[in-house]
């Protein structure tokens, strides 16, 4: 895929910082506004898609590694189940931080309000990680993809190099 | 406080951990991800055993995710459960301790099997997924969750199916399997939709205890029925079944296996737990029998004329779930009747029951020696095989057992089992009866042959330089063998002690709503 | 009749997609049924969720006399949407690998396990 005009590119420039920004946003509200991690992540995983089409793919791939990707993900998957492990003195995945104050501990009051942020507990460290592990795994999936893609110009008679049987 | 109230939920949350740590113990190197590999395994299997002692101990085990107490299922006097409940009776706990002992051995055989080849992390990964999700499946007490789990399991066996992705007919079985699967799953979930739009519940227990047979109740089950009977392989959409067998690595047939039994587990759950006594007519029990009649002669028959060891041996599961089905389709249909329960219908749920845990081993074990024949002599072809036995005489050995046990040649195990069910289906419709032995007799010749061809007759120059497998996965195939012998030696023990807690579980509607739902309401 | 219109839908996108996977021969046409047969499915959740007189289940929107319907079937979708985007991404995958191997996406070309 070669790189579109500079017009996209500069378009892409702009709007890539609000694609993330957006996705951020949802992550954090998750428990407030519909969305949540995966909304969140897939919308910020769409930077990718959008950098690959106006970047090209030699460009996107040189600065986007497939290591730290993969390191998000795991990330995310092991924070995700450690919240849910830290409550067993409850139940697994018992909410223990909601309502204890702190960053996530704020109390809600009763009835109709605007909703308080950081009210959530382990609902926010999970959203977040889902959101984390969501922005590594749908990434690394567009890049496959788009690796995949590449892999026809080139498929030789030998096969794949790396998966051998 | 007692931590063995947690074991519903360790029992998933385990091999959930070794799924996401997997990729950290990758960077470990080899000795690191095998090492995490087997202590995941180990360990899983050990809570499944523990979680099957205290559920025959104590009864019903409940577990409430997520809420101040584990066993608050019905929080601040609420007529039905809104959160996320784990129930297990004796039968999901027995169907734990089948599937984990299955993917115990799987993983133990994959260390070496899978050894040669990258991306053995993401393998570990998607096992761990695969044998969480099959858990789950057994485990929950909620409808969606099954569909979740379900999901989980379908998606991780996709990705284990096509792990050779270099070769076309992997990831033409894995497609396969996917339409397939995907297609039953959201049968499901439109059966899901449809209960919980009449009774505003999720719930196993909730439900079953509000059912009243009328359309939209009727539909559900249908779609529950069909998609579970697809995801399990049974004859009308049986043809996923040989190409996702023959073409997974062979741990992960083991595996698989395993899993066909975790749909069986939903459609007895749906049938007995959630229907139950309001099935009303016996078309469902006639079509589940028709289903499983079919399934034994048309799986054998397939069998027969097979030249590929695994594809043979896959065959062979369709028709050994036939058993399975024709059992618990004949408990079903007594289901109603006190009097034929106690003539008849018991006797072949025990038989059934057994059947499941007679079947995982000796087919894991069989697919297990399959994949030990293609690692060492590097192919599958019968017409190419011969004289193994005296180069794999522990492989040969473990295959004879397995054989042997399949066939139902009488000291082995699956010999008690498929005696149950004859004597109870020859009650019900003798020509039932008379299928079974047939498929029994076809079993026997076609392992006949596999022996013959395979293991005995003179050594082939070709194969001169074959070696017995690794060490692992002899581990891994004695695990097996282990069990059926110790199956072989105790089956009356095995019966009243697993067996008949098993079937009780599955008949007591009445007992496996109140663990939920109380006295109340 | 209006209030069985959301049904009709469904049941339209539902065979649509069964039609697709059932009888077409181009795999992105089989992928494209699964789709939508995924879509049917969530959107008859929320349908059969809704209770007349209900709002929407948000936190933050809720009024101080409407009444919300229960965000079960929301949740459930979300959840199958989640599950749906999971299995279109390794339907897509094992389709490339499969038009790498077999050099079509004809799936009567496609067929080298038989029997």
């Amino acid at each position: 895929m070669n790189p579109l005009s500079v017009v996209v590119r500069t378009i892409c420039d702009v709007f890539a910082w609000f694609i993330g920004i957006f996705g951020i946003y949802i992550i954090i509200h998750g428990h407030l506004t519909p969305g949540g991690g995966f909304q969140g992540g897939a919308v910020v995983a769409t930077m990718m898609a959008f950098l690959l089409v106006s970047y090209g793919g030699k460009k996107t791939l040189s600065f986007a590694k497939t290591g730290l990707l993969s390191a998000m993900e795991t990330t995310g998957l092991l924070v995700f189940i450690g919240a849910g492990l830290l409550g067993i003195t409850s139940t697994l995945f018992f909410n223990f931080l909601a309502g204890q104050g702190g960053i996530f501990g704020a109390a809600v009051p009763i009835g109709p309000n605007s909703g308080v942020l950081n009210s959530a507990g382990t609902i926010s460290v999970m959203n977040m990680a889902v959101g984390l592990e969501v922005i590594g795994g749908l990434s690394l999936i567009i890049l496959y993809m788009f690796k995949g893609i590449r892999l026809f110009d080139n498929a030789s008679e030998s096969g794949e190099t790396g998966h051998d049987r | 406080m007692n931590w063995q109230i947690h074991l519903p939920a360790l029992v998933l949350a385990i091999p959930l951990l070794g799924a996401f740590a997997s990729p950290v113990a990758g960077l470990g190197g080899r000795n690191v991800r095998n090492g995490w590999m087997i202590f995941i395994s180990i360990t899983t299997t050990a809570m499944c055993l523990l979680l099957l002692q205290k559920v025959l101990a104590d009864g019903t085990a409940v577990y409430v995710m997520g809420a101040e107490n584990w066993n608050l299922t019905l929080p601040s006097g609420l007529s039905w459960p809104i959160r996320i409940i784990l129930q297990v009776d004796a039968f999901s706990a027995f169907m734990a301790v089948v599937g984990s002992i299955a993917a115990l051995a799987g993983a133990f055989f994959s260390l070496s099997f899978m050894d040669k080849f990258t991306g053995l992390e993401k393998f570990s990964a998607l096992y761990f997924l695969l044998v969480t999700g099959m858990l789950g499946m057994q485990l929950t007490g909620d409808l969606f969750n099954f569909f979740v789990f379900l999901e989980i399991a379908s998606v991780a066996s996709f990705g284990l199916i096509a792990f050779w992705r270099d070769r076309p007919e992997a990831v033409e079985a894995s497609f396969k399997y996917m339409i397939v699967s995907t297609l039953s799953a959201m049968f499901i979930l439109i059966a899901v939709g449809f209960l919980y739009g009449r009774y505003n519940a999720v719930n196993i227990a909730a439900v079953a205890r509000m059912l009243h047979m009328g359309y939209a109740e009727k539909i559900a089950l249908v779609f529950l029925v069909v998609s579970l009977t697809m995801k399990c392989g049974t004859v009308p959409m049986h043809m996923w079944t040989p190409d996702a067998y023959a073409e997974a690595p062979a741990g992960v047939t083991c595996l698989l296996v395993g899993v066909s039994q975790a749909s069986l587990y939903g459609l007895f759950r749906v049938c007995f737990s959630l229907y139950g006594a309001s099935l009303g007519s016996s078309v469902i029990p006639w079509t589940i029998i028709v289903m499983g009649v079919l399934s034994m002669f048309i799986g054998v028959t397939m069998a027969v004329i097979q030249k590929e060891i695994k594809r043979l041996m896959a065959y062979h599961s369709v028709s050994q779930i036939g058993y399975i089905l024709l059992a618990l389709g004949v408990g079903l249909l007594a289901l109603r009747d006190p009097q034929a329960m106690a003539d008849y219908g018991f006797t072949a749920m025990k038989g059934g029951i057994f059947h499941i845990i007679n079947y995982t081993m000796y087919k894991g074990l069989l697919f297990l020696t399959a994949g030990a024949v293609y690692y060492a002599a590097g192919s599958r072809n019968l017409n190419e095989l011969g004289g193994l036995a005296s180069v794999m005489p522990h492989t040969t050995f473990m295959f004879f057992i397995a054989a042997a046990a399949i066939a139902g040649i009488p000291p082995f195990n699956g010999f008690v089992s498929k005696l149950l069910i004859y004597q109870s289906t020859f009650a019900v419709y003798p020509l039932l009866a008379v299928v079974a032995l047939v498929t029994s007799v076809l079993t026997l010749a076609s392992f006949v042959k596999v022996f013959q061809t395979a293991f005995l007759g003179p050594a082939k120059k070709k194969f001169a330089n074959v070696k017995e497998v690794p060490g692992s996965m002899l581990i891994g195939m004695s695990v097996l063998t282990i069990v059926i012998i110790a199956l072989t030696l105790f089956p009356t023990w095995t019966l009243s002690h697993l067996v008949e807690p098993a079937a009780k579980a599955l008949v007591d509607q009445a007992g496996y709503i109140s663990a939920v739902m109380g006295g109340g309401l | 009749m209006t209030g069985n219109a959301p049904f009709i839908i469904v049941g339209v996108i539902f065979f649509l997609g069964l039609y697709a996977i059932l009888f077409e021969r181009n795999l992105i046409k089989i992928a494209i049924g699964i789709s939508l047969l995924e879509a049917s499915v969530n959107l008859l959740l929320i349908v059969l969720g809704y209770r007349s007189g209900g709002s929407i289940p948000i936190f933050t929107l809720a009024g101080e006399v409407r009444r919300m319907v229960l965000p079960t079937p929301q949740a459930l979708t979300l959840t199958a949407i989640v599950i749906g985007l999971a299995t279109s991404a390794l339907l897509l995958s094992l389709i490339m690998l499969l038009y790498r191997h077999y050099g079509t996406l004809d799936v009567r070309e496609i067929r080298r396990l038989r029997g």
